[in-house]
């Protein structure tokens, strides 16, 4: 009987194996890895926001963000960061049309404004140092530059992203590999963006509050 | 002191001839044995004309088959370098009393257990979990690779070059002497201005950027790659386990890496996160490591657990029981591991109803854990059960970490904590669930893949003898060290008053020397095995009458894997092909498309190590240099669009016509 058994089941064996073409290493991971990533980047930024939650009133009988920030200026750097995410947005249109030359005019745009938002950051940082409100001069400010000063550099790092994707742009054309990496370079400044309205919000105007 | 020159700083940092330890005769002694091994293997290798073999086949792979090997070697050298570490401090332990100073001076003994500490955990677990689980997912769910090659050979390179610096500070300067979790403000720069600290930093930085991206990679492979059929609820529960190791890799090395950033703010550039004044908060560091840290020991041990539900299922000859409890107990244990961080300090004095939170959310992790145990145990019962050596690693676990749970949930117990916090009753507990738990399932798992990964068995009686000397040193180290804390012996103490506790100290060394020579026997199981490895030769590919996807290919794996991707139908998905009558493919290979190697990954990660040994030794010229060079070599990797080629379908045909000449030979 086990036999037959046996061979009843010989007799439905299935499909074990693919015979047909796989699809391996087509970069279909690649979103989703990058996903991952930006959410680990993510939990960075969270451990700075929770050291500036927890630091960001021991002003250590030096300034405070009411007596040092100049919300105007601030707001310009905000647009400035805004803007280059919608000018970014455009660029991905223009590429989903296929239309490489003014996808990179528009990415152009997108890095002067990146590079605007970097140089009113810079001008900031050197102007609270100027003042004798250093990084070092008490808790707030440690945690406050650092929390800035750490979405600066992923800007900065944007930008040199940007200009190497723009380079292979115009070597290799929109290929599937350069649009993946321009979908992948498309959510981190976005992503960039969406800190930086936590560090406005929580950092610039909750910090000029009494 | 001499003096050095405005030129030598600039060149040289604040490295000097005194950062040479030629006064300490311990560790002249075990650099000129690491230089005369080194420089023997150097010429071997050499003689033998394999460094080309080496680099190409080895060094610049991305086969995640090698890379996982390439891992478990590193294991396996930096367990003897932590170990050693051990030895030397349970020897200094047992005869530093009542006046006696022993051999090691307090700061060289304060160096020895924070490296200890730091190498098991960093440079010895998490390489063998991480080895583990590189070498057997891609094969449980039927891929031929990971999701991103290229990123797991530099993954990999960045955790030796986090080990590397590690290595150098034993000859070059020093190591941190501030425990294996740096605590400010002892960790700050004004309690431990030297380069220990520093190389503790950026040794742990570059090798945690290697083990997040392992991370993003495992999860993406696992999510992605799953052959077709495998839905979730049919993945292997090392698979399963894997996948919530690597989201705890995910979502908690980036939190070391700001915490320790921030640590390294407060040293270089006069930051005050962490300091006793100008508003710092030293305890907040203690909060945020701890958020990395309690996850940490999950990320060792729930793989672990995978390991030992493979071998429970295999050798007790049945279907794994409860399933589908396994998977939610390790979901479970997942969220919770991110609830309990404060019982590390519940000391703090954060208040009765915080203390009592995490009381309780300790004390639950235990129910899921619990389940686990009872599923291994209803899957030994009426199994056929084979004593091969990885079963008996996992009785030997079964009984061990059910002692350390209960010490741990004894700790839970914040009233009972501010008793033993910070005493041996702490290290017994935790020694007791790294090693019944974790080491002894690397060692299940090395003895149930090793034949899967070269092709032939280990050697029973080596490891029978190897599994006894551990197990049995196990005990005899750390049950003394429970009698000691319950007494109210503290941690890290080089010398003691008391002579009365003496023979508790001894009896523990006694241990340790039974642990080493469980060790030797493992190497010396390895290299018999290799020696008789024509007897314990495994040409089926399924040497355990496994159960999962890794055992239908042959042994080791070919680069592809399989020749065919599998369709999966059942959970067990190899036991149900085996039962269904499944035969093997002899015809109709096509061409596969395969990851090209690459030498980026060991390039960029050179270049890491020398940028940190710079930053420790403010060598800054060298460390801009250096950075530019990653950033740069990154670049240009990212111009070479050429990253994959197609193995022709001859060589396929050769391979597996091989294969079947094998197989018809068994």
């Amino acid at each position: 009987m086990a036999k037959a058994k046996a061979q009843a089941q010989a007799a439905s064996v299935p499909a074990f194996y693919v015979t047909g073409d796989d699809h391996a290493h087509s970069g279909g991971s690649t979103m989703l890895g990058f996903w991952l990533y930006l959410m680990s980047d993510c939990l960075i930024f969270a451990v700075l926001f929770a050291t500036y939650g927890v630091l960001g009133r021991n002003y250590a009988a030096g300034p405070s963000g009411a007596d040092l920030f100049d919300l105007r200026l601030v707001a310009v750097n905000t647009a400035m960061l805004l803007f280059s995410s919608i000018t970014y947005g455009f660029a991905m249109l223009a590429m989903d049309k296929g239309k490489q030359a003014l996808m990179q005019r528009w990415l152009v745009v997108t890095g002067l404004f990146g590079l605007a938002f970097l140089a009113i950051e810079l001008y900031e940082f050197a102007h609270l140092i100027r003042e004798g409100a250093t990084p070092m001069r008490s808790a707030f400010l440690s945690s406050f530059f650092t929390l800035v000063g750490t979405h600066g550099l992923h800007v900065t790092f944007g930008l040199i992203w940007l200009t190497v994707l723009m380079v292979q742009v115009s070597k290799r054309g929109l290929i599937e590999a350069n649009r993946r990496r321009l979908l992948c370079l498309s959510m981190f400044w976005h992503f960039l963006d969406v800190i930086w309205i936590g560090v406005f919000t929580f950092v610039y105007l909750m910090g000029v509050l009494k | 002191m001499t003096s050095y020159p405005d030129w030598w700083k600039l060149i040289f940092g604040r490295f000097t001839l005194e950062a040479i330890p030629y006064h300490e005769p311990i560790l002249i002694g075990t650099f000129a044995a690491v230089a005369l091994g080194g420089l023997a293997l150097v010429a071997l290798v050499t003689r033998l004309k394999l460094w080309g073999y080496l680099w190409h086949e080895w060094f610049t792979s991305v086969d995640h088959k090698k890379i996982g090997i390439m891992y478990m070697i590193l294991g396996v050298i930096m367990l003897l370098r932590g170990f050693a570490d051990a030895l030397m401090m349970r020897g200094q332990q047992a005869i530093a009393f009542a006046g006696n100073e022993g051999y090691l001076p307090p700061h060289h003994y304060d160096q020895i257990f924070t490296a200890h500490g730091v190498i098991m955990i960093f440079f010895v677990a998490m390489p063998f979990v991480t080895g583990l689980m590189n070498y057997v997912v891609p094969l449980q769910i039927g891929a031929r690779d990971v999701a991103f090659p290229f990123l797991n050979n530099f993954s990999f390179w960045m955790t030796v070059s986090g080990a590397v610096l590690v290595m150098m500070s034993l000859f070059i300067g020093e190591f941190a002497k501030v425990g294996w979790l740096a605590y400010p403000p002892l960790s700050g720069a004004a309690y431990s201005p030297g380069v220990g600290m520093d190389y503790y930093l950026w040794a742990l930085q570059i090798a945690g950027v290697g083990t997040t991206l392992s991370g993003v990679n495992l999860i993406a492979t696992i999510v992605k790659m799953r052959a077709p059929g495998m839905e979730m609820m049919r993945m292997p529960v090392f698979t399963w386990t894997a996948l919530c190791t690597n989201v705890l890799i995910v979502a908690t090395f980036p939190i070391l890496a700001a915490t320790l950033a921030l640590l390294t703010l407060d040293r270089y550039v006069g930051t005050n996160f962490f300091t006793n004044d100008l508003g710092g908060n030293p305890m907040m560091y203690v909060n945020l490591i701890w958020i990395w840290g309690h996850p940490e020991v999950y990320i060792l041990i729930l793989p672990i657990f995978g390991v030992y539900s493979e071998v429970a299922s295999t050798f007790c000859g049945k279907r794994l029981f409860g399933y589908a409890s396994m998977v939610y107990a390790t979901v479970v244990i997942t969220i919770l591991s991110y609830l309990v961080w404060l019982h590390h300090f519940f000391t703090m004095g954060s208040g009765a109803s915080v203390n009592s939170f995490f009381g309780i959310t300790t004390m639950i992790i235990s129910i899921p854990t619990g389940a686990k145990i009872f599923n291994w145990l209803f899957t030994m019962y009426r199994g056929r059960i084979r004593f091969e050596l990885p079963m008996m690693w996992l009785l030997a676990f079964m009984l061990t970490f059910v002692i350390g749970g209960m010490t741990g949930v004894m700790l839970a117990v914040p009233p009972a904590d501010f008793v033993l916090h910070n005493s041996l009753f702490l290290i017994a507990h935790f020694h007791n669930v790294i090693i019944g738990g974790v080491v002894f399932g690397v060692f299940a798992g090395i003895a149930y893949w090793f034949p899967k990964a070269f092709g032939f068995k280990l050697d029973r009686f080596w490891g029978l003898l190897s599994f006894w000397f551990w197990v049995i040193g196990f005990y005899v180290a750390f049950m003394p060290l429970y009698v000691l804390g319950l007494m109210g012996v503290t941690r890290r103490l080089s010398r003691f008053e008391d002579p009365s506790l003496q023979i508790w100290f001894v009896v523990a060394a006694m241990g340790a020397v039974l642990i080493a020579l469980g060790i030797l026997c493992f190497i010396i199981q390895i290299a018999v095995s290799i020696m008789r490895r024509e007897q314990l030769r495994d040409v089926t590919g399924d040497p355990w009458d496994g159960r999962t996807l890794e055992w239908s290919t042959s042994s080791p794996p070919p680069a592809y894997n399989f020749a065919f991707t599998p369709i999966v139908h059942d959970l067990d998905a190899w036991a149900d092909m085996k039962k269904r009558g499944y035969s093997r493919p002899l015809g109709g290979f096509k061409p596969i498309h395969m990851p090209r190697n690459t030498g980026a990954g060991v390039i960029i990660a050179g270049l890491a190590t020398v940028c940190g040994f710079a930053l420790i030794w403010y060598i800054w010229w060298l460390a801009a240099l250096t950075f530019i060079g990653v950033v740069a070599t990154a670049i240009i990797h990212s111009f070479n669009y050429d990253r994959d080629f197609h193995i022709p379908a001859d060589d396929v045909v050769r391979e597996e016509d091989a294969r079947s000449r094998q197989l018809g030979r068994a």
